[in-house]
């Protein structure tokens, strides 16, 4: 049997799937999830890859030691146009583009910042800061956008305290993050935060190693496992990692639950909007390093593979009915966080933002409703990530 | 009878197994898993198979 090498790419279906007017995540993952082996597509870079689609096979290849998560390695897919991922040794202290044994370090050195007791004790700071964000936009009076307002503003300054940003700068931090996820930005208005961060997290990472407090970078710099620029790089990816695609889920949630209220305070909720929007579809890009057989296809060394957590998700092997929104399904074994050994670090922190997020929002606000027709709404078809680019909300 | 086991060179300390069988796994102050019972029974042995199905690192072992 021969395998195309990247980008020998005639017979690839072409990969821009989501869409206006179409749902997501769209109908052709299940098509593709019925197909015998893998597809093979073309990324909007050019790049050709194996689409996964199989709840089976994706968490196959994200456990699978012959595949690889660092893009420093030939073949590995650029997701867009514009750009690639970073490597550790761009970045270093950039953890996800890292394998066994070199990832180890990292994700030892976080876990007890993100036990599931450390996680919990964090609900008093979570709930403030819902609070606060939802008095200053019922400050400004009966309408407003519920991503610029509340959905992007809740991760960035819950993420900022984790850190240890002292409260008088968390403005400036959540100002910043803010334009780097934001469509209306210009490239060198997300180059420009971007470095204003990076330069404030190294002076915050400097202070905190003479004066710690009870923060995740004093923790971390004291026990000395990473160097200062590794922290730094480590502080940049929690803060990527866990502002916007939180956002996303709290926004996409927001409209669910407005549309069918009968969630609103059930339990099961969370787990179910985790699961039902995957807005992480397109995250967990891998490549081969040496040939291994993932759906009864014999994948080459080099080449690109695209694990689709929403196909996974939605795969009715695994979730019956799995366009339906049930919360009373059972939505364990989702794979909305990735699976194996780069499994989101921040899961439960973001189950807690979310619940905190709904609690506090549809019992504050009563009468909140969308402003909009939904067809209406600017969901993100563009992006990695899926999610709204604005919601706008009155009360 | 179900008898558990946990390996803790591979956990990642996702705590999946926490938060699915509170009773049967727990994580120690690194994060990593600790196993409270090693032979659950009835409702307790199910949540631990869920946990061990669950577990991104594939860390748990069950053995009937």
């Amino acid at each position: 049997m021969t395998s195309p090498e990247a980008g020998a790419g005639a017979d690839a279906v072409p990969f821009v799937l989501r869409r206006p007017g179409v749902p997501f995540p769209p109908p052709e993952y299940d098509e593709f999830r019925g197909r015998p082996g893998l597809v093979k597509a073309a990324l909007p870079s050019g790049d050709t890859v194996w689409l996964v689609t199989r709840h089976e096979e994706v968490r196959q290849v994200l456990t699978e030691p012959r595949i690889s998560s660092n893009p420093a390695h030939r073949g590995f897919p650029a997701p867009s146009r514009t750009g690639g991922v970073p490597t550790a040794e761009e970045v270093p202290g950039w953890f996800v583009a890292l394998d066994p044994p070199d990832h180890t370090k990292f994700r030892k050195a976080l876990i007890p910042e993100f036990t599931v007791r450390r996680i919990r004790s964090l609900r008093p700071a979570v709930e403030e800061i819902v609070d606060d964000t939802i008095d200053r936009m019922l400050a400004r009076g009966d309408s407003a956008d519920l991503v610029e307002d509340f959905a992007l503003s809740v991760p960035s300054l819950v993420i900022s305290s984790l850190l240890g940003v002292p409260k008088v700068d968390r403005g400036f931090f959540e100002a910043k993050t803010k334009v780097l996820v934001t469509i209306g930005s210009t490239d060198e208005e997300r180059d420009d935060a971007s470095q204003q961060l990076l330069r404030y997290l190294d002076r915050l990472i400097a202070i905190k190693t003479k004066r710690p407090g009870d923060d995740l970078i004093s923790k971390l710099a004291g026990d000395g496992s990473l160097s200062p620029q590794e922290l730094s790089g480590v502080a940049m990816l929690l803060l990527i990692a866990g502002h916007e695609t939180t956002a996303n889920n709290i926004a996409l949630g927001a409209v669910t639950l407005l549309e069918d209220p009968q969630w609103i305070g059930d339990e099961r909720t969370v787990e179910e909007l985790l699961r039902y929007y995957s807005v992480a579809d397109l995250v967990a890009l891998r490549v081969v390093v040496e040939d291994v057989e993932i759906g009864g296809r014999l994948l080459r060394a080099g080449e690109g593979v695209v694990p689709l957590v929403a196909g996974a998700n939605h795969d009715p092997a695994v979730f019956a009915r799995p366009h339906e929104f049930d919360p009373s399904r059972s939505a364990h074994g989702h794979v909305a966080f990735g699976y194996g050994i780069h499994q989101c670090l921040g899961q439960n922190l973001v189950r807690l933002e979310m619940d905190v997020a709904y609690r506090k929002l549809f019992s504050r606000v009563p009468t909140l409703r969308i402003a909009v027709p939904l067809e209406e709404l600017p969901f993100k078809y563009d992006g990695v990530l899926f999610g709204l680019h604005a919601l706008p909300v009155r009360w | 009878m179900t008898r558990i086991s946990v390996d803790t060179g591979k956990c990642i300390g996702a705590a999946q197994c926490v938060l699915t069988a509170p009773t049967v796994f727990d994580q120690n102050d690194d994060g990593f898993v600790e196993l409270l019972q090693q032979a659950p029974d009835g409702a307790e042995s199910r949540s631990a198979r869920m946990a061990a199905s669950v577990c991104p690192a594939q860390a748990i072992t069950v053995r009937e």
